[in-house]
């Protein structure tokens, strides 16, 4: 990777993860299955699948989840290619290496042998599901939260978090993240740009990783002056921890029958998945 | 009637670095200050502790007579009160800018002050439009430019209708237009019980702006006066870093005076 292509590949993420968290702001605001309802059910509805989720034991009965939740991506306007790039991909990457070992470790029925000199692994069919019952986990709970999250405003899945009672300061917590992961990204934005101007010539891989390691270390601790900044900020025009908008909850005939079916959907999933 | 701020002495240090140290103060209502000062002088410490964000760790600081104190700011109904009364614009627009709307960014601090929906959004609109961005406001501040980020800035606080409004160095960074609209703001408040406390470092400025001048230095006052007689006095303002000396050649021979940005009529007179 040549000076310029690693320096603008870094600022073209930046810009990326800007956009993408405006165009979240932008698809929670347009009609769609999860639009419509009550951000509290939404929160509610999506907690109980994730959590029946975690109690299933079949394959079968969290990939009908996942496809519950692919459906409820498409009925919301959340495209299955967007969360391909966004969720899945990334998910298989990291909950893959977890589950990979466990094909080769849980003792069962062999399924295939690789075999390489002397030595001979076995991948068993209990392992096989052991690994993919994990990773279908992960990929079912991430895309459903990840729906969640693309189909609400910030705001109000903050101040739905608060109506059911989930504690102030984890509240004001996640407030302030989602405004200093901004304000961090534009930081990190800025300093990148500044070294790409000042930089003549071209950067070795180790050079490369000094300089990214160099700027971890000033945006850490930029960010905890961020932080702070933030809260000030929030703090000067009267944030006390409570989520106030303009916006009121109000549960009409559909939520009730969202929540339902939402609780619906989730106790059939464990029951199939027992 | 006690006066809008009384500062008794007080001091303030960022851990072991003093930001403050015993400053005294008084700020009656409808007083227009400018507070000068080179960068890391203590002014925007000093906004922050009139707006309680910081409290001194020695002296006193009153509004209206009522101490500002932690404990004091604990009280539901004196917090509201002094929130609603007293606001602060930050530097930095991008601390102050966190909704996902223009509209919600203004709307922010009266629904944290629990106005009644009608009132806020009626205020927003209003407000919105007095400032000239009410073609903002379905906008993200995140991707509005440097004038119209601080300008959703002095909304975020004029929604209010504060009685003290303190501006950390509300002109930096603008281009001139936006700069003198900011500047025609400020001059607007002139005669009204709005007390303006105004930290910056640009004199051309300052007699726009305030009818008094406080000269910090190492988060200490070490001169006050009136515009005139702070912008009149080089060797004050050299000693705050204000204006420096400038040297340079002028038909093979050397030469120096005091550099003035913008300011003096007599810029690079020789």
């Amino acid at each position: 990777m040549s000076r310029h292509s690693f320096l603008e590949a870094t600022l073209q993420g930046f810009t990326r993860a800007v956009s993408k968290a405006l165009q979240s702001e932008h698809a929670a605001t347009q009609p769609g299955l999860l639009q419509q309802l009550d951000p509290r059910v939404r929160v509610l509805g999506i907690f109980a699948l994730v959590i029946s989720v975690i109690l299933c034991r079949r394959i079968e009965a969290i990939a009908a989840i996942l496809l519950v939740a692919i459906a409820i991506a498409v009925a919301s306007r959340v495209s299955p290619a967007s969360l391909a790039k966004r969720v899945w991909l990334v998910v298989l990457g990291f909950s893959g290496v977890i589950a990979l070992p466990a094909l080769f470790l849980t003792p069962g029925v062999p399924l295939f042998v690789l075999r390489y000199a002397t030595l001979h692994l076995t991948i068993t069919v209990q392992g096989v599901r052991t690994a993919v019952l994990l990773v279908l986990r992960v990929e079912t709970a991430a895309t459903l939260t990840t729906v969640l999250v693309l189909s609400t405003a910030w705001t109000h899945i903050l101040k739905a978090l608060r109506s059911l009672h989930i504690p102030a300061e984890i509240v004001i917590m996640l407030a302030m993240t989602h405004r200093y992961v901004f304000l961090l990204i534009e930081t990190a934005n800025q300093m990148f740009e500044s070294r790409k101007s000042r930089t003549v010539g071209t950067l070795s891989g180790s050079e490369r990783r000094k300089m990214t390691a160099r700027t971890a270390g000033v945006l850490l601790s930029k960010s905890i002056e961020l932080s702070q900044e933030v809260y000030l900020a929030m703090l000067s025009r009267g944030f006390r921890g409570e989520v106030r908008l303009l916006t009121d909850f109000r549960l009409k005939a559909r939520d009730y029958a969202g929540l339902t079916a939402f609780l619906f959907t989730g106790c059939v999933a464990v029951w199939m998945g027992r | 009637m006690a006066s809008t701020f009384e500062v008794q002495n007080i001091s303030f240090s960022y851990e072991a670095i003093p930001a403050i140290r015993g400053l005294t103060l008084h700020i009656e209502e409808g007083d227009r200050i400018a507070l000068l000062g080179a960068n890391g002088s203590g002014k925007s410490t000093l906004l922050r502790i009139l707006d309680a964000l910081y409290f001194p760790s020695s002296g006193t600081v009153t509004f209206k007579g009522d101490a500002l104190t932690e404990k004091q700011l604990q009280h539901d109904e004196f917090f509201l009160n002094f929130r609603r009364r007293v606001a602060l614009v930050f530097q930095n627009p991008d601390i102050q800018l966190f909704n996902p709307t223009v509209f919600d960014e203004v709307a922010y601090a009266p629904l944290q002050l629990q106005w009644s929906k009608e009132d806020v959004i009626r205020r927003v609109q209003e407000t919105l439009r007095v400032m000239s961005i009410s073609h903002l406001k379905d906008r993200s501040p995140y991707r509005l430019s440097v004038g119209e980020k601080k300008r959703v800035a002095l909304a975020s606080v004029l929604v209010l209708d504060p009685e003290v409004l303190l501006l950390d160095e509300p002109t930096a960074t603008l281009d001139p237009k936006s700069q003198s609209q900011v500047v025609d703001l400020i001059q607007q408040w002139k005669g009204t019980a709005k007390t303006v406390i105004t930290a910056t470092h640009q004199l051309e400025i300052v007699e726009d702006i305030a009818d008094r001048v406080l000269v910090l230095e190492a988060g200490a006052v070490i001169a006050e006066g009136t515009p005139s007689e702070i912008l009149s006095n080089t060797g004050l303002l050299l000693r705050a870093n204000l204006i420096h000396a400038h040297r340079h050649f002028h038909d093979g021979i050397m030469h120096s005076h005091p550099h003035f940005h913008g300011h003096s009529p007599h810029d690079h007179e020789h």
